[in-house]
Parts: C-alpha cells; structure tokens; sequence
C-alpha cells in the first residue's frame, strides 16, 4: 500500500470535520438558520442549542481531528516498526468516563428549568383561545365577550390566530380526529394535538407581525397544507380586531323570529 | 446437528474430520437448507434486494421534496396519477414504505439475519447454529413479510400511508387516508412475522452462543461481533413481544371493532370507529417500547463488526475489550428506559419527560466510551487502508456526527423546536445509514472471502467508497442546518410556508446527492457479482487476522471446520511482541506464543 493512499484517505477523514464547520458557519450568512425568535421563553432554547452546538462542535472537532491524525500518523506506510502492543489503559477508561458523564449530567440538569418554564408551569389563567386541530385546518374558538369559553357568544375561526403582545397566552390545544402538532417557529413552541385530550400550551410573544402555523405531526395526505398564520398585534388592535371579528360573525346569525321558526319547521 | 447440553468444553472430542459427504438435493441445499451459512446468505440476497427498492423509495421522496409536483421520472409512468406528478398520498405512502423497508427489511434483518447467521457458528467454532430447522424456518418467515409489505403498494388506497410509527388514530381508523384501509392491514400483518421471523433467529442465537462455543473460548474471549449479536438477541427477545401484542391491538382495532388506540367518539373524515375508550398515547408508549431497543439492535451489530474490522487493519489488539463489552451491555441496559424521549412532544405528562431525558443523556456516555476506545484502537497501529476498513473508519466518523447531534433532541428544551424537523432525519440517517449501513458494506467487503471463496476488487470497492462517502454527507450533512431552520419532515410541499420557502435550491443539491449515492451502488453491485465469479481465490485467511472463521476453509463446507478448534487466547492478538508473525490466531498453539514472549522479556 503506497504513502500516497495513506495521504489521500487521511486527508478525507480531515475534510469531515473542516467541511462540517464550514457547513455550520456559512448556514446563517445565507439565511439556513434559526428563524427570528419572537417569544419570551425561545432566548433559553436558542441560547441552550448554541451552547450544545458549541459544546458538540468542540468534540467533534476534536474526536475528527484525532481520527485525522491518527491515519495520518499510523499508517502502515509510513509508520516503522510493529504497532504498539496494548490492551488498553485503565486511568483512560476512567477519565473519558467520567468527563462526558460529569458533562452530560451537568447538561439534563442545566435545563431542566428552562422545560419547566415551557412545559410545566402554566400561568394561572383561564385559555385565551382553544385551538382545535382537523384534517387539514386548525380551527380556533375565542372566548368572546365574556371572556369565558363554551359559550353562547364564542367567536369561531380558522387558520388565523391572534395574539396579543407581551402578555401570557395560553391555548387550550385538541384534535378532532388524528394527530397534529401545533408548530410555531418563530415562537419557539410545539405540541402534538391528541384526540381525547386537553393539552395546555403558554407563550408570551414578544415582537409584532405574521408568522408561520405549522403542523409538524403526520396527519394524512393533506399533511403539508395545514397552514394557519398566527399575527402578533398591540393590545389595542387585538381588541379592535376580535371585536370586527365578532361583528362579522354576528352578522351571519340569522335573525331570531318566532314566525319564520314556525315557517321552517313545516 | 448437535444438541448442545453439555458444556462447551466436552462438546465434542478434537478430531480430524472431513465435511461430512452431504447427498442433498438442490431444494435442500440452497433453498430450504438447513446450513447457517446458506441461510446467511439467503438473508443477504433478500435484503440485498430490499435495499435497492428501498434506496429508489427514498429517491422518489427526494424527488417530491426537491421538486415538488414536477413530473416524476419513470415512476409517473408506472403510478399515473394526475399527469406523471405525484399525489400528496402517494408522498406520504412514499416515505411510510421507504421507512418500513429499511428497517424491517434491510437493517434488522442484514444484521441479525445475514451476518448473524453466518458469523456466529463461524466465530465461536461451532458447526452450525443450536436449532438448524428454527434457523431456516426464521428465513421463510421473512417471505410472508415480503409479500405483505410487496403486495400492500398494489392494494386498493396503496400501501400504509401513516408513517413507519403508525401512529393512532391515523392508522386505526379506516377512513383517515387512502392507506388506511389494506395497505395499513398488510402492513401489521408484515410486522407480526418480521417480529416472529426475528424471535426464532433470537432465541437460537442466544441459545448457540451460550452452549456451543468451541473448547477454550470463554465469553471473554469471544470477538466484539459475537458480544454485539448476543446483546442484541437479548435486546430482541425481551422488546419483541411488546411490539407483536401491540401490533395485534391496533389489528384488532382495526378489524374487530376494539378500542384500544381511540378514544370515545372518534371521527375521523366522517368515519366512526365503533366504540372507543382507548387512548392514542398508549401506542405511542408500546410502539417504542420496542422500537427505541431496537435502534440499538439496528447498531450494535455494526458497532461489533467495525470493531474486529479496525484491530484487523490496525494490526492491534481492540482498546479496551471489557470496557467495549461493558458498554454494549450499558447501551442496552439504558436502551430500555429511554423510549419516552421519541415522545417528549407528544402530551405525555412533561414531568416523565424530564426522566427520560436525564436517562437519554446518559445512553450518550457508553456511546462516547465506545468511540474513544475506536480512536485508542487506531492510535499506534499500522494502519492498512482497505476497502472495509475505509468503510469502518466511516463508521467511527460519522457515528460520531450521529451521537453528538442525539444529544440536540435530548435536550427537551431544544426538541421543542427541532422535534419531527430535518435536524432528527440527519440524526438517524447519520446513525443508521452513515452508521450502520458503511459497518454492513465494511463487513461485505471483510466477510466476502468467507462467503465466497474470492475477494472483492478492491480499486472499484475505494471507488464505491469514495463517492458513497461524499454523496452520503452531502445528502445527510445539509440535513442539520434544514432542522435549524425548523424545516418538518414528512410534508409534500413546505415551501409555501413563509419560514421555509427558500429551501427548494438546498432541497434540490441535497437530491442531486442522493441520486448520485444510489447510482453508485451500481459500482458496489457489478463488483459484488463480478467478484463472486471472476475475483482473486482468497484461501482461509486473506487478512491475516485472528478469528475461528479465518481458519476455516474459504467458503467453508456443511460443518464448518475440518478440525476442531480449540482456543487459546482473546481474539485481538496482533503485534505481539516477538512473535514472528504480526498476528496470532485464537487457535495458534499457546507453546510458540508463549516461547516468543519468553524469549523478548
């Protein structure tokens, strides 16, 4: 086997980890990157994914290069002599045992509060909206005047939520049918909608203007067009615009005359 | 055959024995044999052949993805469906059948199947497996399989379209999608005799390397192969039920009208299941039960294989043999307390979630173990760069990529975003594909002397390596930074999505790879062909290693060895010091060994 094969196969192992930083490096520049956060809770999940990435790219960097070497070093070519006749080392056992578990235990418990914000630690209100998923819409039912949902005057919509800014939301998210989850990009949240069940879901949006709603659970073949747009407004025009809305709704009721329930009925 | 009740040391006397004379037919011989090896083989072929149709399965999802309701190339034809564009459910059946192909019918089965049964006897010194006729049977098992999951594609609303996950009540309720109705049927029906076909081959496993070892070699003696394929028929035996009793609820929800998997009242698609109470969660939590175990028994093998491959071509003992034991052993230890974290999104009670995430960390450090310990095997060697052990080395790299980026879904905060995106289809294609697929062509390009009698060319097999290994990061690499964006798997159009709309030119380059790494297959298939005929006679032992099976005849004849082995030392003897030889068999005699050490203190 010639050095010139030894040089070829090592120098390609290097490109793995020289090309896989690169990658990571050029993605934001062309805009392959983390869409912009709107939310109060995404500054810690962005944050903690920066942190792995730097911690993986670290390893990573280090375990290919090693590999790199390694090839580049040992091979059979180049290298005189017999290779090194060894078992193994325990002190090095014990050492890259304990590090990675010393590090990984750090990393479960470090973010453990930030699951716990997001998850766990609902903001005592009542739901500000139930969003209900369907093949292939996510239907949204607002509480109405009353502020109370299930009843009489509930403002019903499709696809198009509205929420307020910089306050806490909660959605009360169910399915009608099959599995859906309740994507929202830009503000950092996502929930699998499961039928039979009430799942709460918190956030606080922190910047105005339109984002994506996405469904990221597989739910038959109209999967990928069930789209909603979720718009982020002041206060003042989340209230003129609920209130619109329910004008608009209200205008399609039919008018309640006894007469022309009578004329129906026959 | 035998029937191994005595220890493995009074199995039988040492004797000189020629292959016993075997009058068989040609039926009996290469179709309903009885031979480990032949059936090693049949396993090889079959899911050989599984691999092509999957591979062209993912090429047709790619196309979709890269270039969405755009005239598919020669499958419009074949599946016409409005002009020669795919439908939506054609996509989504795509990718459902794409997934079940590679797992059910080419990793587990390769693995355990192929190179299970052939190494196993091979490297433990044995003559054949402990159950010869539980060994063929769990082959034809795999038929049924075949034809269900082969027939579904061509059955009323095609084949099941819920994802390889199955997810209620996506797949429990008849009307929710085109392949819901038989598609969904056959593919419950192809899963139960996979997992039967997987049970028989468990249990005989288990069983062989318990009882049949050769004389000498104790378990801590046995190659890394052998520890890997133990662990994993362990890992098989105690997973697999739960998988076939919670395929047999969703069939029955399906079919006889129970309620397991749906709630009350359930509607879908104005289609009423007939009674509910169920709850969909429940699946989930049996569905990985077993699937998350069997990630590892879609890995360890590999991981095995790689092992004896690198010390082969290193010419140095494994680094740390115990420890590597040790944390295959970890691995699936932890392998069974970690299913919850595929649902971490799902609904499940957030507190379990923190659990699992703390017990899926920790199933990162035997991984982080093993990968040291590759790197420790390398450091100091001679290397030699053959095709397998290129294909090994790949292994050990991207299994690194594949293990760090584990650690990104681990993290619950971060799963939130990058859950069911591409970021988790880089993760496991860098494991399984990156991972476990260059570990099978690595132990192709080994085992082939043994399988056939001839290597494999080995100027086309660097060839193969080579542009697998660009085209493969190109393909799966590019995937990380889609996932960063939040880009979601398994959707037939996203760019109408104002976060993802200009991804289609990153989608189509990722396309261009992956055309380009099935095609050059092609160079692996024509070499496979060409070589069994026409390759260089390899004799026992072309790669001057250490194992049982390289003292045997290449290929070996019905019962394996032509004298009986008996072991005398661990299997990663290379370089000893003043042994002439660099290497020295597990059945060299501890005499010269011993002189040669003697002499260099």
């Amino acid at each position: 086997m010639s050095r010139f094969s030894g040089i070829l196969w090592s120098l390609l192992f290097l490109a793995v980890p020289v090309l896989g930083v690169a990658t990571f490096a050029v993605a934001p520049s062309i805009n392959v990157w983390l869409p912009p956060d709107v939310s109060e809770h995404g500054k810690a999940i962005d944050g903690l994914f920066y942190f792995i990435l730097a911690l993986t790219g670290v390893v990573f960097v280090a375990t290919e290069v090693a590999l790199f070497w390694f090839l580049w070093k040992y091979d059979a070519a180049k290298a005189q002599g017999p290779a090194t006749y060894i078992h193994g080392s325990h002190t090095l056992e014990v050492v890259w045992t304990i590090i990675p578990a010393a590090t990984l235990l750090f990393l479960a418990i470090y973010q453990m509060n930030t699951w716990a914000d997001v998850k766990m630690r609902r903001p005592a209100m009542a739901p500000s909206v139930e969003v209900v998923g369907r093949q292939f819409e996510w239907r949204l039912r607002y509480p109405g005047r009353d502020g109370t949902l299930g009843t009489p005057d509930d403002l019903f919509l499709v696809n198009d939520l509205h929420v307020p800014v910089d306050e806490d939301f909660l959605v009360q998210l169910k399915s009608m049918d099959v599995l859906h989850s309740f994507f929202l990009p830009n503000l950092r949240i996502k929930q699998d909608a499961v039928p039979g069940m009430k799942i709460p879901v918190w956030f606080k949006a922190t910047e105005t203007g339109q984002f994506d709603i996405v469904c990221a659970e597989l739910c038959g073949w109209g999967h990928y067009k069930m789209k909603g747009r979720v718009t982020v407004e002041s206060r003042e025009d989340f209230d003129r615009w609920l209130e619109s809305q329910y004008a608009k709704q209200e205008a399609t009721q039919p008018e309640i005359d006894p007469s022309a329930t009578v004329a129906r009925t026959e | 055959m035998s029937i191994a009740s005595a220890p493995p040391t009074v199995r039988h006397e040492p004797t000189v024995q020629a292959p016993a004379p075997h009058h068989a037919s040609f039926l009996s011989t290469y179709v309903f044999s009885k031979d480990h090896k032949v059936i090693g083989l049949q396993f090889l072929f079959s899911t050989l052949v599984w691999f092509l149709i999957g591979g062209l399965l993912a090429l047709a999802v790619r196309w979709q993805i890269a270039w969405p309701w755009s005239d598919v190339p020669v499958l419009g034809k074949l599946f016409a469906q409005e002009g020669g564009q795919m439908a939506p459910e054609f996509y989504t059946m795509l990718f459902t059948m794409h997934a079940t192909v590679m797992i059910f019918l080419v990793i587990i089965p390769i693995l355990a199947g192929a190179f299970g049964n052939f190494l196993i006897p091979l490297m433990i010194g044995a003559d054949d497996m402990a159950f010869p006729t539980l060994n063929m049977l769990s082959y034809w098992f795999m038929w049924p399989a075949f034809i269900a999951f082969g027939a579904s594609f061509f059955v009323e609303g095609g084949a099941a379209s819920s994802g390889w996950t199955s997810y209620p009540t996506l797949s429990t309720n008849i009307a929710s999608s085109p392949g819901a109705g038989w598609g969904q049927t056959l593919w419950l029906l192809g899963l139960t005799f996979v997992g039967v076909s997987s049970m028989l081959g468990s249990v005989n496993y288990m069983t062989t390397i318990i009882l049949m070892r050769a004389p000498g070699m104790t378990m801590f003696r046995l190659p890394m192969t052998i520890w890997a394929m133990f662990i994993t028929a362990v890992l098989q035996a105690f997973a697999l039920p739960v998988l076939t009793a919670a395929g047999f609820m969703q069939l029955a929800d399906r079919t006889l009208g129970t309620g397991f998997f749906s709630p009350e009242g359930n509607i879908v698609n104005n289609w009423m299941q007939a009674t509910g109470g169920g709850q969909p969660l429940l699946w989930q939590h049996l569905f990985w039960f077993y699937s998350h175990p069997a990630v590892y028994i879609m890995i360890l093998p590999a991981m095995g294989m790689v092992s004896d491959i690198l010390t082969t071509f290193a010419r140095k003992p494994l680094f740390g043999y115990r420890p590597m034991v040790y944390s295959i052993a970890g691995i699936a230890g932890l392998g069974f307390i970690v299913w919850g974290h595929h649902m971490f999104m799902s609904g499940m009670n957030p507190a379990l979630g923190i659990t699992f995430m703390v017990s899926t960390m920790m199933i990162a450090l035997p991984s982080a173990v093993k990968t040291f310990n590759w790197l420790g095997t390398i450091w100091g060697g001679r290397v030699q760069f053959t095709t397998a052990m290129l294909f090994s080395l790949a292994f050990v790299s991207m299994f690194i990529i594949g293990g760090l980026s584990g650690i990104f879904m681990a993290a619950t905060p971060v799963d939130i975003f990058i859950h069911d995106t591409y970021f988790i289809v880089a993760h496991f294609h860098y494991v399984l594909f990156a991972g476990t697929a260059m570990g099978v062509f690595s132990g192709i390009y080994y085992w082939f002397p043994k399988m056939f009698g001839r290597t494999m060319n080995e100027f086309w097999g660097k060839v193969h390596f080579f542009l697998t290994f660009l085209f493969m990061n190109g393909t799966f690499f590019t995937m990380h930074i889609l996932g960063a964006v939040g880009f979601p798997r398994r959707l037939a159009d996203a760019y109408h999505y104002e976060t993802f709309h200009h991804l289609q030119p990153l989608n189509a380059f990722m396309t261009w790879c992956a055309i380009g790494m099935v095609a050059t297959q092609a160079i692996f298939a024509a070499n496979f062909f060409w070589s069994m005929f026409f390759g260089p006679i390899a004799g026992r032992n072309p790669w001057r290693s250490n194992t049982l099976e390289w003292t045997t005849p290449s290929p070996p004849g019905h019962g394996n060895f032509d004298f009986q082995p008996v072991v005398h030392r661990g299997p990663y003897e290379y370089s000893v010091p003043g042994v002439e030889k660099d290497h020295l068999m597990q059945t060299d005699p501890p005499n010269a060994a011993a002189a040669a050490l003697a002499a260099a203190h």
